[in-house]
């Protein structure tokens, strides 16, 4: 196994230390994907489809075209073409595309604004403008909108998420103990389409440098999953291809992967011959990114009359598009959370006119931890249990999905500090029961969990005889506080002052890291910087056991250590000498240290890692690996006009180190916020007879605002997991979402002894409940 | 958007002269609403008229009534102390309105002016028989849970989205209207809206060239003891679901006047003269309060997804008139 980074006296890690970039932010100097000022740039604009299926049967691009400042309309008809699209599915998986179509290839439209056509202009407003006037005939077909629409087809997709979930999965004799089980619970939980909105709207700034050389300034979560995407598409080596990205404005999983409009972008700019930025419009983020899937989950759970789960059986359906398999595998923490003995699960999809739904915050944890938290809910109040005793007494001392042992876990202690944090103890036992004037108060809460991904990438750190250091990876900042916690990582192993370190990202032509998304950036980028400033010391140290003015001269590499930047025998730590010294007196003007860090199973075992089946990664080493947490949540609801606020929020995590205790607040914080969201308001309504949005803005589209949103508590536990990482970190970008929605849920529960099961939770969902008055 | 050219005018005369001579001008005052119809083609004007230089301003308290300029911001007209004071209703609704950005560029005329919420008008791709008549209506059977229970056709149901109208139109509102002939009237606010009828795209009395110059509230003692309370899906920057504008006058616990209007359940705003007049004459119980407020939606005409406004208008009014009292 790897070093393990162990913490500095007086160092930075887990400080809360302010954002290194924020002055930058605030001021206006950090440079966001379309913010770069090409020369000779120029402004694409995506004319879209009002049809969700139909044909196009003709363009006329002339009174566009004719428009002042037009240099180019582009469509199906004249667009350059690619080497490869995702059309078919051996070109879905080399380009790595989410979805297995992209439009203006051909004049078939499957999705209600699918871009048809793609101007180029001088200027964004002429541009914008002249997108209108393109005039498009249409043959209409009546669109399918979702699974429920009675022409819909469910069949079993028999893997998820791309074929990189099981759709089946079973343990034991779920069916038979569940009809055998003194309790018997049975609920549907269903949840509209959301959206992620980011408050940076995706965009691609596309500069042809030479005709083999492509810069392209993009708003992702990966350039390097960019451009490997980009030189699918195009044919051209990816060496030839840089994608930059040095800040992002939230992406929440859109940006984790290239969708249409990026190559469309690459496109246009090849064929106007200058560069082209496009950034979509915020009706357009409803239709260009993705978003989770409109679904219904169908929660089984058996237990003994003591309480004991003995039966889980979780099935969902949703809805999917024309060509791909996509939805978010839910059933994972619902065979996760408890000590059941038995479990299955199944999915069902049903393609309709709609775009590819694909990952969004906690993909399948936070719609599936819904289902099982608020049927733990059910079962303590079906008992008369307290929700956290159920929830003990279910408690899994390993994984019983796997068998495997938890690489560590916290959990008991997250109940436990939430509920003491929380006032968890003046909880009336019994539902309905707690009032203030005309208001029903109630306290509810949710386990939260979520996995340790497989995943690696590699970092680059230079240190300067000076004492500054340059630290690089190709990571991304999501806004979430990456350059911050990496330049205290590299300040802690390198022995130097904050203010000494720059750590750079956002660039292909970094050394690789993987994409931020599914919670693994903050543990490989952390641990690979960590590792690549030991590489710095082991290069240091060789050269000063060679140096005849060294103290350390002919001491074995091995007997030497080193301590806020010096270099000392272990033995002997009064022999030795500071790093500066050294390479001043050899010259040394800087030298270089790189290495691969590793998260998840690939560290613990990384050959066993290497060889497991995609669907199989995160399971391969010895150990299951996961952040645990737990939410509290108190409603209050308005007894007559059925409004739920949320009055009081504590969330305890133990998710390894916390690198900053600041950012990471902010990350629960937000991610907790972003499930208050889905649980209370937020929406994407799909028109049942056209299949297109009809609030596709946010002025429709509800986010929480600050007045919906109470001073909110969050702790860590803290957690020393050897086998996860170098750093021990476990990522907690996720788990901060995960069980929010049931928390609340079964707060609302609590306050009004009636269960809501489909989310979001408005005002006439609760008011037409029949509360009680 | 499209192209269009942009004038100042120096007098209500000037603008008026200006807008009537192009039958697709708009006065634009804020702007908060016309520019985003406008960037959405929804709306396409060759010719703005902007009303900003004119003097359509002022918030005068008098012993008879409130005058208010058109071109007032929202924010000024909300935190005034004199409307707190003597027009809780109408500064309670405007500072429930959207946000407080849009609260400082927004004005009281082009609020009276502003167009549905309904999603399907929003979006040019749907038809929309307010966008473009005779073209349909697809929130009949759509997605009409935000939009009207009362005053609906079946040409459409969009639901006025004004807060500030709620309260107006419960106080017995005036509007003055001056025209490119120098004329000035006076309409009644409750009269100043259309019914949707088969003619949705006529929405109120306008006509070419006129602009609002003033509002105009009569003095009373309800309108000293009123009250505005907005359901809506978040605490706040949220058009409202349902809203409730209410206005009492109790002597020697009975009810001498009454006002109560509703707001995100009607075409228009809508006022509710059988609840007021049932409330005259009995004691402020909650018991009476309910048995009014069910007057309220004696013709509902709810769709699929808005069936909840029936019952939901009814608390409203309650709960308006028991805060108003507490
Ligand atoms: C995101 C958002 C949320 C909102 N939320 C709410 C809410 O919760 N409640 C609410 O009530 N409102 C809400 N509004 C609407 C807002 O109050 C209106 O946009 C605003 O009041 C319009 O005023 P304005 O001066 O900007 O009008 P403008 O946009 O300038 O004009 C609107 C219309 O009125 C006409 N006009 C303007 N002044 C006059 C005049 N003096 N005489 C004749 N015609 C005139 C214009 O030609 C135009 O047709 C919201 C708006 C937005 C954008
Ligand atoms: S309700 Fe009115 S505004 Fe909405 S779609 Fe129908 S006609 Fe258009």
């Amino acid at each position: 196994m790897e070093p393990q980074f162990s913490d500095q006296p007086g160092g930075f890690v887990g400080k809360p230390l302010v954002r290194v970039e924020g002055r930058e932010k605030v001021t206006g100097k950090a440079k966001y994907s379309a913010e770069f000022a090409l020369p000779g740039l120029t402004y694409g604009v995506i004319a879209t489809s009002p049809i969700a299926k139909g044909k196009i049967q003709s363009i006329d691009t002339t009174a566009a075209a004719r428009e002042l400042g037009v240099i180019a309309v582009l469509t199906h008809q004249n667009l350059p073409k690619l080497a490869k699209t995702p059309n078919d599915a051996a070109g879905k998986k080399d380009t790595g595309a989410p979805m297995g179509f992209l439009p203006l290839t051909g004049d078939e439209i499957f999705y209600a604004a699918q871009p048809v056509a793609l101007v180029v202009a001088d200027t964004l407003e002429h541009a914008t403008h002249a997108a209108t006037l393109v005039k498009v005939n249409y043959a209409p077909q009546k669109p399918i909108a979702d699974f429920h629409d009675p022409k819909a087809e469910l069949f079993d997709p028999e893997k998820v998420q791309d074929g990189k979930q099981k759709g089946h999965t079973k343990r034991g004799e779920p069916q038979a103990a569940f009809a055998s089980s003194a309790i018997q619970l049975t609920a549907t939980y269903t949840h509209p389409v959301y959206n992620h909105n980011p408050m940076e709207p995706g965009s691609t700034t596309a500069h042809w440098e030479a005709p083999d050389r492509l810069t392209v300034y993009e708003s992702t979560q990966g350039v390097t999953r960019t451009q490997s995407s980009l030189a699918a598409m195009t044919g051209m080596p990816r060496e030839q291809i840089r994608v930059i990205t040095k800040y992002l404005g939230g992406g929440f999983g859109c940006k984790g992967a290239m969708w249409p409009h990026t190559i469309l972008t690459v496109q246009a700019a090849k064929a106007v011959g200058r560069p082209v930025k496009l950034m979509l419009t915020r009706p357009q983020m409803f239709t260009s990114m993705g978003h989770r899937e409109d679904q219904s989950q169908v929660m089984k759970l058996g237990a003994s009359a003591d309480g004991k789960i003995t039966s889980l059986i979780h099935t969902k359906q949703s809805t999917t598009s024309p060509w791909d398999n996509y939805a978010e595998p839910n059933s994972k923490i619902v065979d996760l959370l408890y000590a059941s003995p038995s479990f299955e699960s199944s999915y069902e999809l049903a393609r309709a006119n709609v775009m590819t739904s694909t990952f969004m915050r906690a993909p399948g944890e936070a719609p599936g931890s819904f289902a099982i938290e608020c049927s733990m809910d059910d079962l303590a109040a079906r008992l008369g249990v307290d929700p956290i005793e159920i929830r003990l007494r279910n408690y899994a001392d390993h994984d019983y999905g796997t068998g495997q042992q938890w690489s560590s876990k916290s959990l008991k202690q997250c109940y436990a500090r939430g509920a003491e944090l929380f006032g968890w103890s003046k909880r009336n036992p019994k539902a309905g029961a707690t009032r203030d004037g005309r208001y029903l108060v109630g306290m509810g809460m949710a386990s939260a969990s979520y996995p340790v991904h497989n995943s690696q990438g590699t970092a680059r750190a230079r240190l300067y005889a000076d004492g500054h250091a340059v630290v690089q990876a190709g990571a991304t900042d999501l806004g979430t506080g990456t350059y911050t916690v990496m330049t205290q990582v590299a300040a802690d192993s390198l022995g130097l002052p904050i203010e000494k370190v720059r750590f750079e990202l956002g660039d292909t032509q970094l050394p690789t890291a993987p994409n931020s998304g599914g919670s693994v950036a903050a543990g490989t980028v952390s641990s690979s910087v960590y590792l690549a400033c030991q590489d710095v010391w082991q290069k240091l140290i060789k050269a000063a056991v060679i140096d005849k003015k060294s103290p350390l001269y002919r001491a074995k590499p091995e007997d030497v250590a080193v301590e806020k930047g010096r270099l000392f025998l272990k033995k002997d730590p009064k022999k030795g000498e500071p790093f500066g010294e050294l390479m001043k007196r050899g010259e040394i003007t800087d030298i270089e240290g790189m290495a691969q860090g590793k998260y998840g199973s690939g560290y613990e075992d990384a050959a066993a890692a290497k060889n497991a089946d995609a669907t199989e990664k995160d399971q391969a080493g010895h150990h299951s690996m996961h952040s645990f947490g737990a939410h509290f949540c108190e409603v209050r609801v308005d007894m007559d006009l059925g409004t739920i606020r949320v009055s009081k929020w504590v969330s305890v995590i133990g998710a390894g180190r916390i690198l900053n205790a600041q950012t990471a607040r902010s990350q629960i914080i937000g991610g907790a916020i972003f499930g208050i969201g889905s649980a209370l308001m937020e929406e994407t309504i799909r028109d049942p007879h056209y299949s297109r949005y009809t609030n596709a803005d946010l002025a429709g589209y509800h986010v929480p605002v600050n007045a919906d949103i109470p001073n909110m508590t969050v702790e860590f536990v803290e957690e020393h997991d050897p086998y996860i990482n170098a750093m021990g970190v476990k990522g907690i970008g996720e788990i901060a979402m995960v069980g929010v929605a049931a928390a609340v849920a079964n707060a609302v529960f609590h306050a009004t002894g009636k269960r809501l099961r489909d989310l979001p939770l408005t005002p006439d969902k609760v008011m037409m409940a029949g509360l009680p008055s | 958007m499209n192209n269009f050219s942009y004038t100042q005018a120096a007098s209500t005369k000037e603008a008026a002269t200006a807008a009537q001579g192009d039958k697709n001008a708009a006065f634009i005052s804020g702007g908060t609403s016309l520019i985003d119809l406008m960037k959405s083609n929804i709306e396409q004007h060759s010719l703005l008229v902007d009303l900003n230089k004119l003097s359509l301003l002022g918030i005068e308290n008098a012993a008879t009534g409130l005058r208010i300029g058109a071109l007032e911001r929202m924010s000024d007209v909300g935190e005034n102390p004199q409307v707190v004071q003597n027009y809780p209703v109408i500064s309670q609704a405007l500072l429930a309105s959207a946000s407080p950005q849009l609260r400082n560029m927004a004005s009281m005329g082009g609020n009276l002016l502003q167009r549905t919420r309904c999603g399907y008008f929003r979006d040019t791709a749907f038809p929309c028989n307010k966008r473009v008549p005779g073209s349909g209506c697809p929130a009949q059977d759509g997605d009409n849970r935000t939009l009207a229970i009362l005053g609906g056709s079946e040409s459409c149901i969009a639901t006025h989205a004004s807060d500030l109208c709620v309260a107006l139109v419960a106080l017995d509102t005036k509007l003055t209207i001056e025209n490119a002939k120098g004329q000035s009237r006076s309409v009644l606010l409750s009269d100043f809206y259309k019914l949707p009828g088969k003619t949705p795209h006529l929405e109120n009395q306008l006509q070419p060239g006129d602009i609002i110059t003033a509002i105009n509230v009569p003095a009373a003692a309800h309108a000293r003891k009123s009250h505005y309370l907005k359901v809506r899906d978040r605490a706040s920057y949220a058009y409202a679901l349902v809203s409730a504008a209410v206005g009492l006058d109790v002597q020697g616990g009975t009810i001498r006047s009454a006002r109560v209007a509703l707001g995100g359940v009607g075409t228009v705003p809508w006022r509710v003269p059988a609840v007021e007049k049932a409330l005259v004459g009995k004691a402020p119980t909650e018991e009476n309060f309910r048995a009014a407020a069910a007057l309220a939606v004696r013709d509902a005409a709810p769709k699929e997804h808005n069936k909840f406004k029936v019952e939901l208008a009814q608390r409203t009014i309650v709960r308006a008139l028991l805060e108003v009292m507490a």
